[in-house]
């Protein structure tokens, strides 16, 4: 594990997304609650919507483009045969940390 | 032991018989079924959608290789029968003959042609089947001009869709009016109206003397000694049963096969006739529900069970959409008849009932036809109409108890009342497949075949799904919002005024919410509904909203983004348009589009570059023109006074008033306005949410248009005589509209619930006026401001949180 801090929790709205960009495309921070932040792949398995601009609620997200369900826990759709990846999260005195090994695992995945 | 059957001719008639022989005993026959036509049972009926392009012949296909080969039938497709040997009982087809036990002719009709000189040409072409249909689309296709020869059921068909192909089409007619069998005069002229208003010329009493061209058919003479030029010629000017096969054989033939009730020849007891072949009792036939009647006895009679084939009335519709017409029974005046007739000129309604000694004979209906087969009912039942003779008019809603529910019509009708024309198909039957678990109308169709011919009936099995289903069902109104509550929207809207709920976790916590903080379908409408009853206390959330609305900016399907700026009523000028050019090409955008709503749209744009391209556009002085909100979108205006000869008001200038008064509001759904200058309506008012047509006495103000998914007509809310009562009530209407209507719902969709009537009275009363407006201000003064100039300010939201493509692999 290598964690690298990303930035304030603050800086990502209540029940909003930002992205990080990485070598392999861009990862999706949720703020799903005050003090909960959740990482995921931006990019809907459906046709590609940026998950980032969807509407967060629960511990959910909604894709923008044509409203699959996401659980941020398990990445997986609701009802649908769709799933996104989901990184290891940790936050510290409210940074946000992410697993640089995970994320490079995922570009040579 | 297992018979051969030999059918002729894969029609709708004869499909009909072998879905019955199959259905009631699959192993009764070993079946052969030859066919001219290169293919199986398709439903002739919609070549006509086929040919205006609305369906596609996969669309239309009865019978495909897959089913024909699931119930065993040989088929000879594309191949003729050339002769019938009934002394050997053999069927010879072009490619070898067949022996049979039992043998149907179902060869249908051949279309007449008028014997002038030139009919062989190329280019000459009738209407029965795909080939035809497919020659017409592809002759469609080069354009040009096209007559039509004969102004009945088919002809009219015919250039209606050729017409909507594009081509330039005259409908030749021998009689003084359209589809004179069909329709009186008066229908006919209201049908006529119609079709010329598409474009479509239509000659009556033409009588073609001849179809000149050197290698194909380049003009159509008359007997007047006109020519009308014609790329295209179709003739449809009737049918004749198709009899030669019979003929040759020695059979009875009148103008049809002659059968009896059983569908048996007069002369052979092995051959049967089907469809428009026959001619049974002096009658021939067009139309196919008596010949399901046919197919269905047909079938039992070669099962041995008695059944016997009557001839009842059938009622007629034209396939051409927008084109409303019903007739039935017997319509011609006489002693003893009485008619009851009901004109709306301004709608171009025509009714009218013939009614001989207290019964209903007929029924010839334009414009408004929802009634006809109620009528229809009446007149096969020979129901005694003594009793609602005063209101027997005005169709079955304002019999008994009175009741304006469009539902309850349906209701009232008696299980015998015929729903399907088409296949004769009862509400009883349709009602028993929804009890017995037929949900949809896919099932139904399925099931009973209701709805499965023409059409037609749709809106009606679609009723009787509603009314039957709705016992144990809600009422689709009182569902509830989404899975996150047991409320419906009204029962939401109502409890956050009464109870005075000011934000969304009072919401979640006060009312139930069954999940944290609500989801994509419910967030959104709360939101809302918070922002239009307390918008000094509800701070907006833009997480609630729809991408669209959180980023002032329409999402493309690729991720990028369209930026529309406010042209104020559709007005600019050259430092805008400037400021519009440069920001395209500083930020590279690769499309610049006029809009339907009179502004200019860069499209796709990428996200991070919106803070500065809205900052660059500002300075110019533009701002957002909320093109993507559940808000005021556009005011459209016309050139009015300012420059046009016929402008009565000055409509540019109230637009822009308007649009400066009303922009930046949040509205349940999006509002569009206009302003036309005089009743040549060039800004297109009458079919906006609200629009106002200037007059020389003030302004019609109009509300609850439609041209989307919808098409409607605005209706009139007031008649005012200055421009600040135009306005007034505008803005009232406004806010009525955010403080009564749930989220989604258009204001015609809302009016469609409250009544226009609840509306105008609200706006007419002085106090209630004067509180809307200032309701509206207040709310205003919150959200009447730019929402690009406050984003641009906070770019760095707009930028990934951090950039990890440049940190050191391990
Ligand atoms: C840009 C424009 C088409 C054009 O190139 O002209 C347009 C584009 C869209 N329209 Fe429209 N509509 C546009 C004029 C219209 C008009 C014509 C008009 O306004 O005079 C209509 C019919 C009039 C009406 O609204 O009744 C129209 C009826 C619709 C509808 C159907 C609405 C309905 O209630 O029936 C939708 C779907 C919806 O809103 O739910 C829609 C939705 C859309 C959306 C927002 C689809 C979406 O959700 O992504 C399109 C966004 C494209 C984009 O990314 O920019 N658009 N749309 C027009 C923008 C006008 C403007 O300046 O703001
Ligand atoms: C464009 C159009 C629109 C219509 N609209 C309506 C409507 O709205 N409502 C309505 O009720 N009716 C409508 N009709 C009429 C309806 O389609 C007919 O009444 C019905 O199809 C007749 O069925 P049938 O089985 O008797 O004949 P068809 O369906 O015509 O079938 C006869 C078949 O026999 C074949 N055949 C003929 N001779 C031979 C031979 N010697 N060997 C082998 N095969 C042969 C033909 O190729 C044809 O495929 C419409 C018809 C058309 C053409
Ligand atoms: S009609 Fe409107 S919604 Fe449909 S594709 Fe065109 S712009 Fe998009
Ligand atoms: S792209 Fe996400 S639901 Fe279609």
């Amino acid at each position: 594990m290598s964690w690298i801090d990303i930035g304030h929790i603050d800086e990502v709205p209540l029940h909003g997304a930002r992205i990080v960009k990485t070598r392999a495309g861009c990862i999706a921070l949720f703020r799903t609650a005050e003090a909960e932040v959740f990482a995921a792949a931006d990019a809907c398995p459906h046709k590609g919507g940026p998950l980032s601009e969807g509407i967060v609620h629960g511990q959910s997200v909604t894709c923008p483009l044509h409203n699959w369900v996401f659980d941020l826990n398990t990445g997986q759709a609701q009802g649908e045969d769709g799933r996104i990846a989901t990184y290891p999260l940790r936050l510290e005195e409210g940074r946000i940390l992410l697993d640089g090994a995970a994320l490079d695992k995922r570009r040579a995945a | 032991m297992t018979e051969k059957l030999v059918v002729i001719g894969a029609g709708m008639a004869s499909g009909r018989v072998i879905e019955h022989l199959i259905e009631a005993d699959p192993d009764a026959y070993d079946i052969t079924l030859f066919n001219a036509e290169p293919r199986g049972n398709y439903n002739r009926i919609m070549l006509s959608p086929v040919l205006s392009g609305d369906k596609t012949y996969a669309d239309i296909v009865t019978h495909d290789d897959a089913w024909y080969a699931a119930h065993g039938v040989t088929c000879r497709f594309g191949e003729h029968v050339v002769r019938i040997d009934r002394e050997a009982k053999l069927v010879e087809g072009q490619n070898g003959p067949v022996p049979y036990d039992k043998l149907i002719i179902a060869t249908g009709s051949a279309p007449f042609i008028i014997p002038v000189p030139g009919k062989d040409l190329p280019g000459v072409i009738t209407y029965r089947d795909l080939d035809d249909t497919n020659a017409m689309i592809e002759a469609a296709g080069k354009g040009g001009k096209a007559v039509v020869i004969g102004g009945g059921l088919l002809g009219l068909e015919a250039a209606a869709g050729l017409s909507e192909r594009g081509m330039d089409v005259t409908v030749l007619h021998l009689m003084g009016h359209l589809m004179e069998r069909q329709l009186d005069e008066a229908a006919g002229y209201l049908l006529r109206k119609d079709l010329e208003g598409r474009g479509i010329t239509i000659r009556t009493q033409a009588s073609t003397k001849a179809i000149l061209g050197e290698d194909r058919a380049e003009a159509v003479l008359l007997e007047s000694g006109e020519t009308l030029g014609a790329d295209l010629v179709v003739m449809a000017v009737g049918i004749r049963p198709e009899t030669r096969l019979a003929t040759d054989a020695g059979l009875e033939v009148a103008r049809g096969i002659e059968v009896n009730a059983q569908m048996q020849s007069l002369t052979d007891p092995d051959i049967y006739a089907v469809g428009e072949c026959v001619e049974f009792d002096g009658h021939l036939f067009g139309l196919v529900a008596p010949l399901y009647d046919q197919a269905r006895v047909l079938a039992r009679s070669l099962l041995g069970e008695p059944d016997a084939f009557v001839v009842r009335d059938t009622a007629t519709k034209l396939k051409v959409t927008g084109c409303d017409l019903f007739s039935a029974g017997d319509f011609a005046e006489g002693e003893g008849r009485e008619d009851i007739v009901l004109r709306d000129p301004a709608r171009g309604i025509y009714k009218r009932l013939v009614i001989e000694d207290d019964r209903l004979v007929g029924a010839v209906m334009y414009g408004d036809t929802a009634d006809g087969n109620w009528f229809f009912g009446l007149i096969k039942d020979e129901t005694g109409i003594e009793e609602m003779r005063e209101t027997l008019i005005f169709g079955p809603a304002f019999q008994g108890e009175g009741a304006a529910d469009p539902l309850s019509a349906v209701a009232a009708l008696p299980p015998e009342a015929e729903i399907c024309g088409c296949n004769g198909i009862c509400k009883g039957t349709i009602v028993q497949a929804i009890e017995g678990g037929a949900a949809d109308l896919g099932a139904i169709r399925a099931q009973t075949k209701a709805s499965a011919s023409c059409g037609t009936c749709t809106g009606l099995v679609e009723q009787l799904l509603q009314v039957t289903l709705g016992d144990e069902f809600q009422m689709p109104t009182a569902q509830p919002v989404c899975g996150c509550t047991d409320l419906c929207h009204e029962d939401v809207r109502r409890l956050i005024k009464s109870r005075e709920l000011k934000s969304q976790p009072a919401v979640w916590q006060e009312l139930g919410w069954k999940t944290p903080n609500g989801c994509h379908v419910c967030r959104p409408a709360v939101n809302f509904y918070l922002l239009a009853d307390w918008p000094l206390e509800h701070q907006d959330d833009p997480q609630s909203r729809f991408v669209n609305e959180r980023k002032h900016a329409n999402i493309q399907k690729d991720g990028t983004f369209s930026v529309v700026p406010r042209m104020w009523g559709g007005i600019t000028n050259p430092r805008e348009l400037r400021a519009i050019a440069d920001a395209a090409e500083k930020y590279d955008v690769p499309t610049v589009k006029v809009t339907g709503g009179q502004r200019i749209d860069l499209l796709g744009v990428k996200g991070e570059d919106l803070p500065a391209i809205w900052a660059d556009l500002n300075r110019a002085g533009l701002v957002s023109g909320h093109a993507y909100s559940k808000g005021l979108r556009t005011v459209k205006t016309c050139v009015g006074t300012d420059h046009c000869r016929f402008g009565t008001q000055d409509s540019t200038g109230l637009g822009i008033r308007l649009e400066q008064i009303l922009w930046g509001s949040w509205t349940p759904h999006k509002v569009k306005l206009a302003v036309s200058g005089c009743p040549r309506n060039c800004a297109e008012a009458t079919c906006k949410d609200v629009g106002i047509v200037c007059v020389d006495s003030g302004y019609q103000v109009g509300v609850g248009g439609a041209a989307g998914m919808d098409v409607k007509e605005t209706e009139r809310l007031a008649d005012v005589a200055t421009e600040q009562e135009a306005i007034d009530v505008t803005v009232a209407f406004v806010q009525l509209y955010r403080e009564n209507a749930r989220y989604l719902d258009r204001p015609y969709k809302w009016l469609a619930k409250v009544g226009l009537d609840w509306v105008r009275a609200r706006v007419a009363d002085p106090g209630e006026r004067a509180r809307l407006i200032e309701a509206f201000e207040l709310s205003q003064s919150i959200y009447r401001k730019d929402p690009w100039a406050e984003h641009a300010k906070k770019a760095d939201r707009f930028r990934p949180l951090a950039d990890l493509t440049l940190e050191a692999a391990e």
